[in-house]
């Protein structure tokens, strides 16, 4: 195939790319974008197949094969709940490959160049193997957080911010000893300041606590990017140079739009404990300013009572409801109280979950149609209209001490303001504060009622008694003037 | 240690209709610890049979005298007095060195308190918890006032005799009820709630302007009297006002009275007889058929007209004095009360760990005898009305001034050096080009401007993604990141043993792993996203 169609193929491939992720505005052209990356994919590898640049086809068969294999069962078999770890895990390997390609292109006697030429594909390669390894190592150490092989609380070395200082100059260092050396030694420097980079990577994301972990994952989502592009400069290839562009731009994106809603700096969360540094102090302030009070509980009946009576009904999801995997009931009996004429909405706010937009992925998961699933902004005004609020599995996001105490470590970070509504029942496992470890005044708020105990078993039991009154309003009374459901049955029998 | 006995008398006081505990309370303070025993017929005015209670775990008492003798802690409603049927006054029936708890009213009972200190009484009064945030749960009067301002429209409604709701039939129109309630307390609210619900036309007013958001919130217009004087008092009642003060507010209340079909007045200042707001004249001059309901009644009535306990009718304008409101809602308020009762008694500890802790300013507050020693009043308490009435859902307060000033000022801040910042790296970046430019190769150069505007271009695109498809946002950036499998293909051209064919296989195995990964899971993925 004539090398000026490889580049019109690759051309149309970055098209399609780019169309793929502009398809994800909206829900309705999601899926259609989600094609046009398969299609850019499958003619950006065929094209390159036949480009007659590659000489060993069986290696290429089965490692495509195993590969694909392998993508399709994880992605077959992921549990909505694990998308981090899958998404984690996905970034090192792009990392990983970075990493073999910048070697291999090195090694490759095809390549001969000279001057900066030569220099300048030193570099490419250096930037790449070292975007690359911490890539690798730092989404493989999110991974396992995530997962729980690696307790969530940030590992915070003393000086490590001249650690890392010192890791990155020392590969630099490495790098311009690397560059322009010929033979054996600069392999090896090449390979220690991989070495050095995958312990940056590592050291980078340990330093970072659980509550970042959706900026952390949309970092690396992004560093895998650059990696990509990075190997695309050492072979000269625009494809992967577009591609990887795109997709680094879009973490740094995401990673921004998480950072903002987190009201925390870009800069504290990529070096790790920044905030926590600050935040640990006031966690174990038992002292004046802690809000202390009394909570009062009720029951699941009660709550159902509550839900039953509520015109406008708001629910705030949160990793708890993932764990739990409650969101499926859930639903259940929101479809049943929407059924029954109340308004029921989800509000989820932009870090709820452990990945940008997982909560709005678990529930649809669950079936909850789109056009009720809102965003911070645009249901934060309807609060004070709202009769009853059901925070399931979430803390941090709904803690009033965020926008009006000062000393508290998210203090500034935009919240779901829930306790503007009527009610707002908080179903919580125990007293235990959320992720950040700050005590939340919500709990001890008038309108606030607490409904301790396990998520999925709580809304279980909601469902049942919602069931139970429903059913019994719906034959007891089907002429009853009041239930305009009833009545409006009552009329279709007629 | 045995365990604690909680006996529940039957109330005596004629016409009360409440009981301290009912089958669901009593329950839950079985499931405290205590043993529960409750006089046979307790609870039957409240529609409660025997056997409900027993049902819940409790045993019954068949009399009274062995009921009060045998228990360590007594729950009534009201204060104990005597017992007609016995001839004994209840205060003789508690054990000695037992513990009671009921509304007492310390100020005006003293010769009950005198009595109950000869029995080395311990005496909470639920009439006595300070009103602070953190005792709302325990707030009896304010489950009691909640069910008396609903119930004070029932009685109106009752008495009024046409809609409260405005009809358009075919047989003409009937113009709604406008109800003028003074006094946006619990019971005030409440009552504003009721009159709503009924679909009647509500105003309100009170001297507290801090209340007018609640109001509000409760769907009624609040009346304001243009004065210069904040009639918000400490405990989250209103304070007495100047002389100036009240006449303006009695000309008010005048105007308005010409105006409503049924007023509400719900105006108590603590310790002393509630202020006369409603002049006769005032009364008069309502139109025929216009129901007053004096929620004050029984501390002397805002209504110059009104009879305690009684319904009156003053020429052509009924006035309800009923002072056992909460009593002809007798399920729901026993219900009520037996819960406020069951936060207390877990604050106490509950049945295991029983005690009186002086510390607790809840208890301490309601504390009036301890071991029959008079400790009433308490030590004062500093606090300022509370910022919401537990009653009433209504929106929160504005927030400190600290909140809003702070974020203010440091964007400001911030915008200034942001703005340097950018162009200090502007200015940065295009000297880097221009360095560049002047060393590098060309096609390393063409490559760069592809990069530069395929990240301005990924950049546009993104910001576009809505925030709930971000997870398959990132899971498709996934699959195409893994088009470096196409880096790794064309290092796979040697021999298979080559290093640098096993490096390319290696990287094209993991980047397929991605791409199918990816791909597959994000269309997974999207297929639940449903309308």
């Amino acid at each position: 195939m004539p090398a000026s169609l490889v580049t019109v193929a690759y051309l149309i491939a970055g098209v399609l790319f780019i169309l793929s992720l502009g398809g994800l505005s909206t829900q309705e052209s999601a899926r259609r974008g989600n094609v046009f990356g398969i299609i850019g994919m499958l003619m950006a590898v065929s094209v390159t197949t036949l480009s007659g640049r590659i000489g060993n086809f069986p290696v290429l068969a089965a490692t495509v094969l195993v590969g694909g294999s392998i993508g399709a069962t994880l992605a077959a078999r992921v549990q909505m709940t694990s998308m981090p770890q899958l998404v984690a895990v996905l970034h090192s390997f792009v990392g990983a490959a970075a990493v073999l390609v910048g070697f291999a292109t090195y090694l490759d006697p095809r390549a001969q160049l000279t001057g900066v030429e030569a220099s300048i594909h030193e570099v490419e390669i250096f930037v790449g193997v070292l975007v690359g390894a911490v890539t690798f190592s730092g989404s493989l150490v999110a991974f396992g957080k995530l997962q729980g092989f690696i307790g969530s609380r940030p590992l915070l070395l003393r000086g490590r911010h001249w650690a890392n200082l010192l890791m990155l100059l020392g590969a630099v260092y490495l790098g311009t000893r690397f560059v322009g050396a010929p033979g054996e030694g600069a392999v090896m420097d090449l390979g220690i300041m991989t070495a050095v980079a995958g312990i940056l990577g590592v050291h980078l994301v340990m330093a970072i606590g659980g509550a970042d972990m959706p900026v952390v994952v949309s970092m690396l989502n992004s560093y895998s990017g650059w990696a990509a592009a990075a190997a695309g400069f050492m072979l000269g290839n625009d494809l992967l140079i577009i591609t990887g562009a795109l997709v680094g731009s879009s973490g740094a994106i995401l990673s921004y739009i998480m950072c903002r809603a987190m009201n925390r700096s870009i800069v504290s969360v990529i070096f790790g404990g920044f905030g926590a540094s600050e935040g640990s102090a006031p966690v174990k302030k038992t002292g004046d300013a802690a809000p202390v009070g009394q909570t009062v509980s009720v029951t699941a009946a009660e709550t159902a009572a509550l839900l039953r009576a509520s015109k406008n009904v708001i629910i705030v999801p949160g990793y708890g409801m993932a764990v739990a995997q409650a969101q499926h009931p859930l639903y259940e009996a929101a479809k049943l109280l929407r059924d029954h004429g109340t308004r029921v909405r989800f509000a989820v706010h932009p870090v709820a979950g452990r990945l940008p937009g997982h909560m709005n992925v678990l529930l649809a998961e669950a079936r909850v149609p789109y056009d009720i699933v809102f965003e911070m902004e645009e249901i934060n005004e309807d609060f004070p209209e709202t009769d009853t609020v059901l925070i399931i599995g979430a803390n941090d996001i709904v803690n009033p001490g965020a926008l009006d105490d000062p000393s508290s470590p998210i203090f500034g970070m935009p919240v779901l303001e829930v306790w503007k509504a009527k009610i707002s029942v908080v179903m919580k496992r125990s007293m235990a504060s959320g992720y950040a470890g700050v005590d939340n005044p919500l709990f001890y708020k008038e309108g606030t009622r607490m409904l301790f105990g396990d998520a999925k078993k709580n809304v279980d039991a909601i469902l049942a008694e919602l069931h139970k009154s429903f059913g019994a309003a719906g034959t007891d009374a089907p002429g009853d003037a009041g239930g305009g459901s009833s009545a409006a049955r009552a009329a279709a029998q007629l | 240690m045995p365990p604690m006995r909680l006996g529940i008398p039957k109330e005596v006081r004629p016409g009360e209709r409440r009981v301290a505990g009912t089958p669901d309370t009593v329950g839950r303070l079985i499931k405290l610890g205590f043993e529960v025993r409750i006089e046979s017929g307790a609870g039957l005015a409240a529609s409660f049979r025997d056997s409900d209670y027993q049902g819940a775990g409790a045993t019954i008492a068949s009399d009274a005298r062995t009921l009060w003798s045998e228990s360590d802690v007594v729950l009534k409603v009201q204060p104990p007095e005597a017992n007609a049927q016995l001839g004994v006054h209840e205060a003789d029936l508690l054990r000695q060195g037992a513990t009671l708890i009921s509304f007492v009213w310390p100020a005006r009972n003293k010769e009950l308190l005198d009595r109950l200190a000869a029995r080395g009484a311990t005496v909470l009064a639920m009439d006595q918890i300070p009103r602070i945030s953190r005792a709302q749960k325990f707030d009896a009067l304010s489950s009691m006032a909640n069910i008396a301002g609903y119930r004070a429209i029932i009685e109106a409604a009752n008495c009024y005799g046409r809609f409260f709701t405005g009809q358009i039939t075919a047989a003409g129109k009937v113009p709604p009820a406008k109800v003028f309630v003074i006094g946006a307390g619990v019971a005030g609210l409440a009552a504003i709630g009721a009159a709503r619900g009924l679909g009647g036309v509500v105003r309100a007013f009170d001297t507290r302007p801090a209340v007018r958001e609640q109001v509000q919130s409760m769907g009624a217009e609040f009346v304001e009297l243009l004065f210069q004087e904040d009639g918000d008092g400490a405990g989250g009642y209103a304070k007495e006002m100047s002389k100036e003060y009240i006449a303006a507010e009695m000309k008010l209340i005048g105007e308005q009275a010409k105006d409503a079909d049924i007023m509400v007045s719900t105006a108590l200042i603590p310790g002393k007889a509630a202020p006369v707001l409603i002049t006769q004249e005032v009364v008069e001059s309502m139109r025929p058929g216009s129901v007053i309901v004096d929620m004050a009644a029984e501390a002397g009535g805002n209504c110059a007209v009104t009879h305690p306990g009684e319904i009156f009718v003053h020429r052509d304008v009924t006035v309800i004095g009923y002072v056992d409101l909460p009593s002809r809602m007798a399920p729901t308020a026993s219900q009520l009360y037996g819960t406020n009762l069951c936060h207390l008694l877990t604050d106490m500890g509950g049945g295991a760990n029983w005690h009186v802790d002086l510390n607790d300013a809840v208890v301490r507050g309601a504390l009036v005898l301890h071991d029959g020693k008079l400790t009433w009043p308490p030590p004062k308490i500093i606090e300022p009305s509370p910022e919401k009435k537990p009653a009433a859902p209504v929106a929160a307060v504005p927030r400190p001034a600290v909140t809003v000033t702070a974020p203010k000022a440091a964007p400001a801040a911030a915008k200034t050096s942001s703005g340097v910042r950018s162009a200090l790296a502007l200015l940065g970046a295009t000297g880097a080009l221009v360095a560049l430019g002047l060393v590098a190769p060309k096609e390393f150069l063409s490559h760069l401007t592809v990069f530069i505007l395929a990240c301005f271009v990924g950049w546009q695109v993104v910001w576009k993604v809505t925030a709930a498809l971000h997870t398959p946002l990132m899971s498709v950036t996934n699959a195409i990141s893994g088009i470096i499998l196409i880096g790794g293909m064309l290092q796979i051209s040697g021999p298979v043993s080559s290093p640098v064919t096993i490096l390319g296989g290696a990287a094209v195995l993991l980047a397929t792993i991605n791409v199918a990964g990816g791909f597959l899971v994000t269309q997974r993925m999207l297929r639940m996203f449903r309308r």
